[in-house]
């Protein structure tokens, strides 16, 4: 196929589907069954009155990959509209994360220090811990996560990506 | 878009709710009869017995016992290809649900429309490991276009009316509803079908004009134009076939068709080229190679189409319409990509190419591509050498061709289905299709043992019919406890057995790609098809040669009942014309005596 010459490029899916039993089980298989990548997956219910939930869906694929798979999440019943958002699309991708952080002494001032520059919140501390939340881009919280690490990252906990246009335009 | 109107819609409750008390099952049935159901296809079992005792206790709907549930799908798919409605199928839970899987797919690869009913442990013993109990909505969600597990029993009816509107509409497939028995027992609101079914399912049919307008523009100006048609145009109705010849009849273009497209265009008009791909004919295959302009119509670029991708129709302007927009651009980029029911987007064309003005091509240049045509008909690949002498080994090519000729003259309508493998290739090859709907065969999955239960499904559906399996031995064992419905129900089915004692497809590819090493391709311990025939209350007969070949096809032909026809032919015979795994259309094999070597990437393919 033609396609071998086309780079692959990360991209945000974003799904708008029927909030009922078994939709994200069709879209998570179709990736998986067509061989389609997962790099992060967030689901929510985000209209009640009209039972629809998003999913966004983190990928890298070439162009025409990325075309395939709009048409064939397009195609699944309960599926009302998707997006796709590569950085030619302007966008904005959040992501949320929970750091745990076990240290005492100079590092966990370091930590506390670093937390307060990346605007991260102490949501828990005990006298021997601390739990952060961070919100971000994910090469932001890639960051902390790796500042962390010489002082005592324990655990992180991450949301994956919650995506949305830029502008007035809607999905 | 505002979709809350939509919700109020899918209310259960809506105007049309039936107060009177219905049992779950009644309502199924009921919902049936409104879609105007008239053959269910299945088996019983513990989760659907309440199902059975109001099918007992109605006659509106009949109910065919098949003999396992796979074949219950299969009928089905034939009952609903040769008729265009939606066939059903009723089975329980467990393993009568887990026997339709491989019957969904294939309706699913073929675009068939079919709603399996599938039984479920009550509602309170799901999740438990109860017995018979499976995760069918879980099993089949890749196996079907839709399916709900229905949990409610306000669900029953809307699902139900849903799932038919799922199933036939758009590009058709099959849809699964699982029921729990407990909802099947206890009653049920009955409800009419939802004004908006499913919210978010909105297929487009409607082509765009501007696409059909630029499609039209590129075939006017066309020196080398090809029609490469497939089952889209089986799908969307009769109508379509015959707005199809239409098409080709005004434009003078050749058409070529997939498997799933035979009979669309009759196979004997002068503008049909036959079957292209692997087995397809050298012209078609000529054709697609070097055509300037190739419309592809409801078809979408199998692999045992197009061959090797890179070298397939090179340098053409790409048309391609199918009603599923994810087809578009799938494997093979095209120039022009229209969305849409395929009998709309040749009534379409048909208003363009009329209203549009003068053709600029030069009328000498069809002539010149139809001349290239018929030199490259010349070749005659579907060619054989059959020895006429009375004791000579009968040729399986040659065995369908007397079939062919001799049904026809019956003059009776005739439905043909078919097994998978070499006979099914020779079937496609060599018995002509002038109409839709009567070549019923297993394309997208390849599922050996479709044939059998297939004829049942046809046989069901035209009890006036001459209904033929054209079967290899093998393929044939797979669902032959069919003959036990076919007797039950008196269906006069003809089964045609082109027995080589190979699995002739498997032998043929040992001997092209694996040095001639047999691996269990040979039919051993065959049983004696006649007595099997006889021992199903059936007609057994036995062509062991040329000689005895016509008497027993005529003998078939006139048997009122059900006839299995033990055609023993030629072990070793391949099927060709044939492009080589890995190879282009320019570089067919035309017979046993052009045996290239196969490259070794062609031997990674399937």
């Amino acid at each position: 196929m033609t396609t071998q010459q086309e780079s692959p490029v990360s991209a945000v899916i974003s799904i708008q589907v029927e909030n009922e039993s078994g939709a994200l089980a069709r879209v998570i298989g179709l990736f998986s069954g067509r061989g389609y990548n997962i790099e992060s997956l967030t689901v929510a219910a985000v209209d009640e009155t009209r039972h629809q939930s998003r999913i966004n869906i983190v990928t890298t694929a070439t162009p025409h990959v990325l075309g395939q798979i709009r048409a064939q999440v397009e195609r699944l019943v309960p599926v009302y509209r998707v997006a796709v958002m590569t950085g030619r699309e302007p966008h904005v991708a959040r992501e949320m994360a929970l750091v745990k952080v076990i240290a005492s002494g100079e590092r966990r001032a370091d930590a506390l220090r670093i937390a307060q520059a990346f605007r991260a919140h102490p949501v828990d501390a005990s006298a021997t811990s601390f739990v952060f939340e961070l919100t971000g881009a994910s090469d932001k919280l890639d960051a902390f996560i790796d500042l962390m690490r010489p002082l005592g990252l324990a655990e992180v906990s991450r949301t994956g990506i919650a995506a949305i246009a830029r502008g007035a335009a809607i999905l | 878009m505002n979709t809350a109107a939509h919700q109020t819609d899918m209310k259960p409750h809506a105007a049309g709710t039936d107060t009177s008390v219905l049992s779950g099952a009644e309502v199924l049935l009921r919902v049936l009869a409104e879609q105007g159901v008239e053959v269910i296809f299945g088996y019983p079992g513990g989760a659907v017995l309440p199902i059975y005792d109001a099918i007992f206790r109605q006659d509106a709907i009949r109910h065919v016992l098949v003999r396992h549930e796979q074949a219950a799908v299969h009928a089905a798919e034939a009952y609903a290809r040769s008729t265009g409605k939606v066939g059903v199928v009723l089975v329980t839970s467990g393993p009568g649900a887990t026997n339709t899987v491989t019957g969904l797919l294939d309706a699913m690869l073929d675009s068939i429309p079919v709603v399996c009913f599938s039984g479920q442990v009550g509602v309170p013993l799901i999740g438990t490991d109860a017995f018979q109990e499976a995760d069918t909505t879980g099993i089949t969600r890749p196996a079907t276009k839709y399916n709900y597990l229905i949990r409610r029993a306000e669900d029953v009816a809307p699902c139900v009316h849903e799932a038919f509107h799922i199933a036939r509409s758009g590009r058709p497939g099959p849809v699964l509803v699982d029921l729990p028995k407990n909802l099947m027992v206890g009653p049920a609101p009955y409800s009419d079908a939802p004004r908006v079914p499913h919210p978010s399912y909105r297929p487009q049919t409607e082509p765009g004009r501007d696409v059909i307008a630029r499609a039209v523009a590129a075939m006017k100006g066309a020196r080398r134009p090809l029609f490469y048609t497939g089952g889209g145009i089986i799908n969307a109705g009769p109508e379509a076939s015959a707005a199809l010849r239409r098409l080709v009849e005004k434009t003078g273009f050749p058409c070529t068709s997939t498997l799933m497209g035979l009979g669309a265009m009759p196979a004997g008009d002068r503008r049909f080229l036959g079957m292209l791909g692997m087995h397809g004919t050298y012209e078609a295959n000529m054709a697609t190679h070097g055509c300037d302009v190739l419309i592809a119509l409801g078809s979408r670029f199998d692999d045992r189409v197009t061959g090797r991708l890179d070298a397939f129709s090179p340098g053409s302007f790409k048309i391609h319409a199918d009603i599923d927009p994810s087809q578009i651009n799938k494997i093979v980029r095209v120039d022009v990509g229209i969305t849409g029911d395929a009998r709309r987007v040749i009534e379409m064309m048909l208003e363009e190419w009329e209203c549009t003005p003068a053709n600029t091509r030069q009328p000498i240049d069809m002539a010149q591509w139809w001349h290239q045509i018929n030199e490259w008909r010349k070749t005659d690949s579907l060619g054989f050498v059959q020895d006429r002498a009375p004791e000579a080994i009968i040729r399986p090519q040659y065995a369908i061709r007397r079939l062919h000729e001799l049904a026809t003259a019956t003059g009776r309508d005739t439905y043909v289905s078919t097994e998978v493998g070499q006979h099914q290739m020779w079937a496609a090859q060599h018995f002509g299709f002038d109409r839709p709907n009567r070549w019923l065969t297993s394309g997208g999955l390849g599922t050996m043992g479709y044939g059998l239960p297939a004829a049942v499904g046809a046989q069901i559906a035209h009890p006036d019919a001459l209904v033929i399996d054209i079967a290899g031995e093998a393929s044939t064992l797979m669902n032959i406890q069919e003959l036990s419905t076919i007797a039950q129900y008196r269906l006069p089915v003809k089964v045609f057995i082109l027995n080589n004692q190979y699995m002739g497809m498997v032998r043929q590819w040992q001997e092209l790609l694996h040095d001639s090493r047999y691996s269990e391709s040979y039919s051993a311990a065959l049983p004696d098809f006649v007595k099997l025939a006889e021992s199903f209350h059936g007609k057994g007969l036995r062509a062991t040669c040329v000689g005895e070949l016509d008497g027993v096809i005529a003998e078939m032909l006139a048997h009122p009942g059900p006839v299995v026809a033990d055609i023993c032919v030629a072990q070793d015979e391949n099927c060709y014309p044939m492009i080589p795994s890995g190879a282009a259309h320019n570089q067919m094999l035309l017979g046993p005596d052009q045996d290239d070597e196969i490259s070794a990437e062609g031997r990674m393919l399937v």
